[in-house]
């Protein structure tokens, strides 16, 4: 069992600038949460903060809690792969996965048999065995972010925080990624928080969004409920036609606006 | 055997050529047996009749050893130190220089040199190591508040630029001190003694014991912070410690030899395309083979003009870039 329980989380960067107001959502055991919203409107900073690495207001709870107050006690419960991993381009993809150990090693402790047949189980449950050796220098897009799921995986998370897991990568990659992180949440009950772009893609794989714009969530629900197309030319200032798949799933469609109801620059500047 | 292991190995190897080498090579004409013999007798019991005179035994023991010894120490100490500052800024181009050290050191010279020469020679690397110190705390407390790698790098070289300005007013100033401060400058073992090295060597041990103990910390912070951090690294605090000691090991280095360019930014290179990107490999690595290439590059300072020396440091320059650029000719072909 695991779950993230965000009250009222606000962050205040340096400049006195405030990314995220006053966010709060639940995530059940095993369910996944899209975070969607247009560019700036603060999806990557509250991933950031629910992870840890942005210092914020208000409250995150989790389940299973971390053992103590330190970063590895939080690295133990919660994995957190970026927008753009950061792929040292020498290093061999089954080093880069046993780095996911570095919670569970002490001041100066090195990675032991067991650390290593944890990473080489990441490493199968995603396929990468055949890229074990490969450097990381030489990877595609799509095995890239592969190979930074299986790190995160080696960390043995409850939860799985995933900024753009599907970014810069084609359709086929996307889904290949998208299915293989729903996998894992089913298979192991893991809780997930994904920042996506996209948003049929976000409808097609999260239980729950929360749109945000500006900071502040605009909308929160399931799917359907959150994607209508008035609230996405609200929120994106975007004309979408949206369908409902067989599963009950908004798809959503972008549609080019009749001639004369274009927005122009000033029109979408003074919405 | 593992290519970490072979590039170890080679690695012990070249190390202990040097040593030979530099024991070998001089003006006095000391037979290979014997000095082989005499340096395994110091090992305890270990007994060897080594055939050399006691005049020989004292041209090895006290004049050439200790040479070879310091040149070792300084050359890894030097390799360590650049693997280390390398590690923490995530940049192939930082060495000890970028952050005030070098700097730092220089005036702290220069000052000694100009102003305290009444209290004798030995005050040059007492300031040198105190200045080199204080030079990378400078640079550290002008990036206060904004510890970011880019901050403190941009820091350092603001810092390091003000302490040269320092400096060459001082050599301006005091024209007839220029010689002693530029040789001193240029860097040599001309004076080792095992004074220096038994000085040298806590600081020694204590720079490399802390760098190779962060060394898989280095490797998690190749991540970027953010990265190491959802690791449950403490990013800026492995940063804080890892600067201090790579800053001990370069103080102490500069303190004995003056400044040797080269060793600090090319070594660590060398043993990343030899043993691989880990600073589990990289960290030990660096300091063999910095030590086996200073160890090198002063057996060549001392004998190519004989009975003059040449500056260390533009051996190591003279020597070391062609075989660096080699090395990188060699390993891109193989990756092409």
């Amino acid at each position: 069992m695991s779950s993230l329980v965000a009250d009222d989380v606000r962050v205040v960067l340096g400049d006195g600038i405030v990314p995220v107001d006053g966010v709060s959502f639940n995530v059940e055991s095993g369910g996944w949460l899209g975070v969607i919203g247009p560019n700036g409107a603060g999806k990557s900073t509250l991933l950031k903060a629910l992870a840890g690495l942005l210092p914020y207001q208000g409250t995150v709870t989790l389940d299973p809690a971390p053992d103590g107050p330190k970063r590895r006690d939080l690295a133990r419960v919660l994995a957190y792969v970026a927008q753009q991993p950061n792929l040292p381009p020498d290093v061999s993809v089954r080093e880069y996965v046993l780095l996911g150990r570095t919670p569970y090693l002490g001041y100066l402790g090195n990675p032991g048999r067991h650390d290593r047949e944890i990473a080489d189980g990441a490493l199968a449950r995603l396929e990468l065995e055949p890229l074990a050796r490969r450097r990381l220098g030489t990877l595609s897009g799509g095995e890239r972010q592969r190979v930074a799921l299986a790190r995160a995986l080696a960390q043995q998370p409850r939860i799985l925080l995933l900024d753009e897991p599907t970014s810069a990568l084609d359709l086929g990659h996307q889904q290949q990624v998208l299915e293989l992180v729903d996998r894992l949440r089913l298979d192991d009950g893991m809780t997930v928080v994904s920042t996506l772009h996209d948003l049929t893609a976000a409808a097609q794989y999260a239980d729950r969004l929360v749109l945000l714009d500006r900071g502040r969530v605009a909308s929160a629900g399931n799917p359907a409920e959150v994607l209508s197309v008035s609230r996405v030319r609200e929120v994106y200032r975007a004309l979408v036609s949206v369908t409902t798949d067989m599963r009950g799933r908004p798809v959503l469609s972008p549609v080019r606006p009749p001639e004369g109801l274009r927005p122009c620059r000033r029109d979408v500047d003074s919405a | 055997m593992s290519r970490a292991g072979r590039a170890l190995a080679a690695a012990v190897i070249f190390v202990i050529a040097a040593v030979l080498l530099g024991a070998l090579v001089g003006a006095a004409d000391l037979s290979p047996w014997g000095v082989a013999a005499t340096l395994l007798d110091r090992i305890p019991f270990v007994h060897l009749d080594t055939g050399l005179s006691t005049l020989d035994q004292n041209i090895l023991l006290q004049i050439r050893m200790p040479r070879v010894v310091l040149a070792l120490l300084v050359g890894g100490l030097l390799a360590i130190a650049g693997a280390g500052y390398q590690g923490v800024f995530r940049n192939p181009l930082v060495d000890a220089g970028m952050l005030g050290s070098s700097a730092g050191a220089g005036l702290a010279a220069t000052v000694a040199i100009v102003f305290l020469s009444g209290l004798g020679s030995s005050v040059v690397p007492i300031a040198a190591f105190a200045g080199s110190l204080a030079g990378v705390a400078a640079s550290w407390f002008a990036s206060s508040g904004r510890r970011d790698t880019a901050t403190l790098l941009l820091s350092g070289v603001a810092v390091g630029m003000f302490l040269t300005a320092a400096q060459a007013y001082l050599m301006q100033r005091d024209s007839q001190d220029l010689q002693q401060v530029y040789s001193w400058m240029l860097g040599s073992m001309a004076t080792a003694s095992w004074t220096q090295v038994d000085e040298a060597l806590p600081y020694a041990a204590v720079s490399i014991a802390v760098l190779l103990v962060h060394s898989r910390r280095l490797d998690v912070l190749a991540l970027g912070d953010d990265e190491a951090s959802s690791l449950g690294l403490n990013a800026g605090r492995t940063r804080l410690i890892v600067i201090a000691a790579a800053s001990l090991a370069a103080a102490t280095a500069v303190a004995v030899s003056g400044l040797i360019g080269f060793v600090g930014i090319v070594v660590p290179h060398v043993a990343r395309r030899l043993g691989g990107p880990s600073y589990a490999v990289v960290l030990p690595l660096s300091l063999l083979i910095g030590g086996g290439f200073l160890g090198l590059a002063d057996t060549v300072a001392r004998t190519v003009l004989s009975p003059a020396e040449l500056p260390i440091g533009v051996v190591t320059a003279v020597v070391g870039a062609p075989v660096f650029v080699m090395i990188l000719r060699r390993s891109q072909a193989v990756q092409a």
